[in-house]
């Protein structure tokens, strides 16, 4: 298991290469897949498409402290696509907010981790999400407050290329781009799947960067599963100025195991015991 | 008693008025496999409107549509339908009393893992609360494919509330739905359960087991919880002088509150409510989750007693 002190996360851009976050990246997706086979329900697709851009996020580019979840000074990561919480909760287990064996209470009665993000119950959680298209509206608020309070904290968004079919998006993209939140990073998690099929073909969301450039927002495309591009897009949000970003990630639904990628069926639905062993056997598992 | 899924009952009961109703269109909010309005989308792909993950513009649309003479039928979770879109559905729908059904799939407790994000425990408040709309809680998947055929060529708003657990079967094909009435299940004399929903079953379940204590309870089994049917509850009450209301649902607002309405300003007596107590849910097992918070035979016997108690004082 990859570990840090929780010293190494208090500053941003850490020295850390691609292959050590592909590794974490690989530890990330084969706790997912367990997670979800263990409450034999839960959100595995999604997840996997998002894990390699919020390992970026908390093992290179945030600043946070584990053993302080509240600490004054950190960056801010909202999961608006709450169902995506298993790579959450994965990342905030292995950087230390709460030992790993948790990860087996997710979705089960009286346990820490409930089925979409609850910040009543688990530390790291920024707000309670589940319910889309509000978190982004959240995160708008949370970037206005750290402006009043003069700080230079920032604040990340992931939302689903679904979730941004709820109007509720575009009324926080317009109130980000009103108040200048270059302190807010939304980054579009863009599988082009949601439940009943491709975002194209259900509802289309097209064309997507520029609807948020119209929106007033400084926008760059990436592929989302290439490390040195996430790095590189969290970096060139740093020095915009005036303007919040979005990042349109490119990603794959069920990014890692064969069977599962760019297939809807595995949007809401766990793994059975035997496809686990397979899938974990692609992972390098086993 | 058999399990049945009340969702697949609507899904399969779309599909005949699709068939025998031209007017008849269906939107959905991408839970469409869910809600079981695939199973429409399958048969009628050009009558099926699949609006996204966009809640509150699928109500006005919904409203659109009815204006123009279509039959809509809305679906998407129960929390989402009632809460997301809550305005569009008062504005667009009840204001004008426009001819859109709402059904929802995943209402209650026993959405179970997902846990309180999705549990609508309010849904039934959120639409009592409107004018002009009409709220049915079926018990099983024969009384919801009469709610589904009724509603359909009822005229107005409805919301009916369905979900996702599997629910004892209760009635067989004599039973008659009809908009706004109860119906007593079980004679009693002592107390007067009204339920709705998978507590009907589990107030069968425990009026048997107060016989055996020797308490006589009458069972009413109230699915339109408004209108709600004042005279069964009236005569009822008259009767046994004390009430105990049990639904998947927040104590605040549901049946349990409609029946206190009915009482208070007919018939003051005892009443205890059965349901959650303005609490959000959490993630567990459909069935573990009702069990939880006393949703089940147990808990209505509990407040029997508890009321029982109060009336002889
Ligand atoms: C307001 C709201 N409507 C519906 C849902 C049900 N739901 C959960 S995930 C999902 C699809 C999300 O698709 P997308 O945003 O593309 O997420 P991803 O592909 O990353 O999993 C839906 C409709 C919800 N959680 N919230
Ligand atoms: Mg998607």
């Amino acid at each position: 298991m990859i570990t840090f002190e929780p010293q190494f996360f208090t500053e941003r851009n850490r020295e850390i290469d691609d292959g050590t976050l592909r590794a974490i990246a690989r530890e990330v997706r084969k706790d997912i897949l367990k997670m979800t086979t263990n409450a034999n329900s839960g959100h595995p697709g999604g997840s996997m498409s998002a894990a390699d851009i919020i390992v970026t996020l908390y093992y290179y580019k945030m600043r946070h402290n584990p053993e302080n979840p509240k600490w004054e000074k950190r960056d801010r990561f909202v999961l608006s696509k709450g169902h995506v919480c298993p790579a959450l909760y994965s990342v905030l287990a292995r950087t230390g907010y709460f030992p790993i064996e948790k990860l087996m209470e997710f979705r089960k009665l009286g346990g820490m981790l409930q089925g979409h993000p609850s910040m009543d119950t688990t530390p790291g959680i920024e707000i309670s999400t589940g319910s889309l298209g509000h978190g982004i509206g959240a995160a708008v608020g949370m970037a206005i407050a750290l402006k009043l309070d003069k700080s230079d904290s920032k604040v990340y968004c992931m939302v689903g290329d679904g979730e941004i079919q709820e109007g509720s998006v575009w009324e926080a993209a317009m109130s980000a781009s009103h108040y200048n939140l270059d302190n807010l990073v939304v980054i579009v998690d863009n599988n082009n799947l949601q439940i009943d099929g491709p975002v194209d073909e259900v509802m289309s969301i097209y064309p997507t960067m520029e609807k948020w450039k119209a929106f007033g927002w400084h926008t760059i495309e990436i592929n989302g599963h290439d490390f040195e591009e996430i790095k590189r897009a969290l970096d060139e949000a740093d020095n915009v100025k005036y303007k919040p970003t979005m990042i349109l990630a490119k990603t794959v639904k069920g990014k890692g195991v064969s069977f599962m990628e760019n297939r809807a069926e595995w949007h809401g639905k766990a793994l059975s015991p035997e496809q686990l062993k397979e899938a974990l056997k692609e992972l390098g598992e086993l | 008693m058999e399990k049945v899924s009340l969702r697949d009952a609507y899904g399969d009961t779309l599909v005949e008025l699709g068939k025998e109703d031209e007017r008849i269109v269906v939107l959905d909010a991408d839970l469409s496999g869910s809600t079981k309005t695939a199973k429409f989308a399958k048969a009628f792909p050009e009558r099926f409107f699949n609006m996204g993950i966009a809640e509150t513009n699928m109500m006005n649309v919904a409203a659109g549509l009815a204006a123009s003479g279509k039959i809509p039928f809305v679906s998407t979770f129960a929390i989402f339908g009632t809460g997301r879109a809550w305005e569009a559905v008062r504005q667009s729908i009840c204001y004008p009393k426009l001819n859109v059904k709402i059904v929802c799939t995943h209402g209650g407790i026993t959405v179970g893992e997902d846990g309180a994000s999705h549990q609508a425990l309010e849904d039934v408040a959120n639409m009592r609360n409107i004018p002009n709309m009409t709220v049915i809680v079926p018990a099983d998947d024969v009384e919801t494919k009469q709610v589904i055929r009724k509603v359909a060529y009822t005229d107005g708003p409805f919301y009916v509330r369905l979900t996702r657990e599997k629910f004892p079967r209760i009635f067989d094909e004599s039973y008659k739905f009809e908009i706004g009435k109860g119906h007593v299940l079980v004679e009693g004399e002592d107390v007067t359960i009204i339920a709705n929903g998978v507590m009907t079953s589990f107030a069968l379940l425990a009026a048997e087991m107060l016989e055996r204590e020797g308490i006589s309870a009458e069972v009413i089994h109230m699915p339109t919880v408004k209108p709600i049917d004042k005279e069964l509850i009236v005569k009822s009450v008259s009767k046994t002088q004390a009430v105990v209301t049990a639904e998947e649902h927040s104590i605040i607002g549901g049946l349990g509150s409609a029946v206190a309405e009915v009482l208070v300003e007919n018939c003051p007596v005892p009443m205890e409510r059965l349901g959650t107590p303005d609490v959000f849910g959490l993630s567990g097992k459909g069935w573990e989750l009702l069990h939880y918070f006393r949703l089940d035979e147990n808990g209505i016997i509990e407040k029997v007693k508890k009321v029982l108690e109060r009336k002889e004082k």
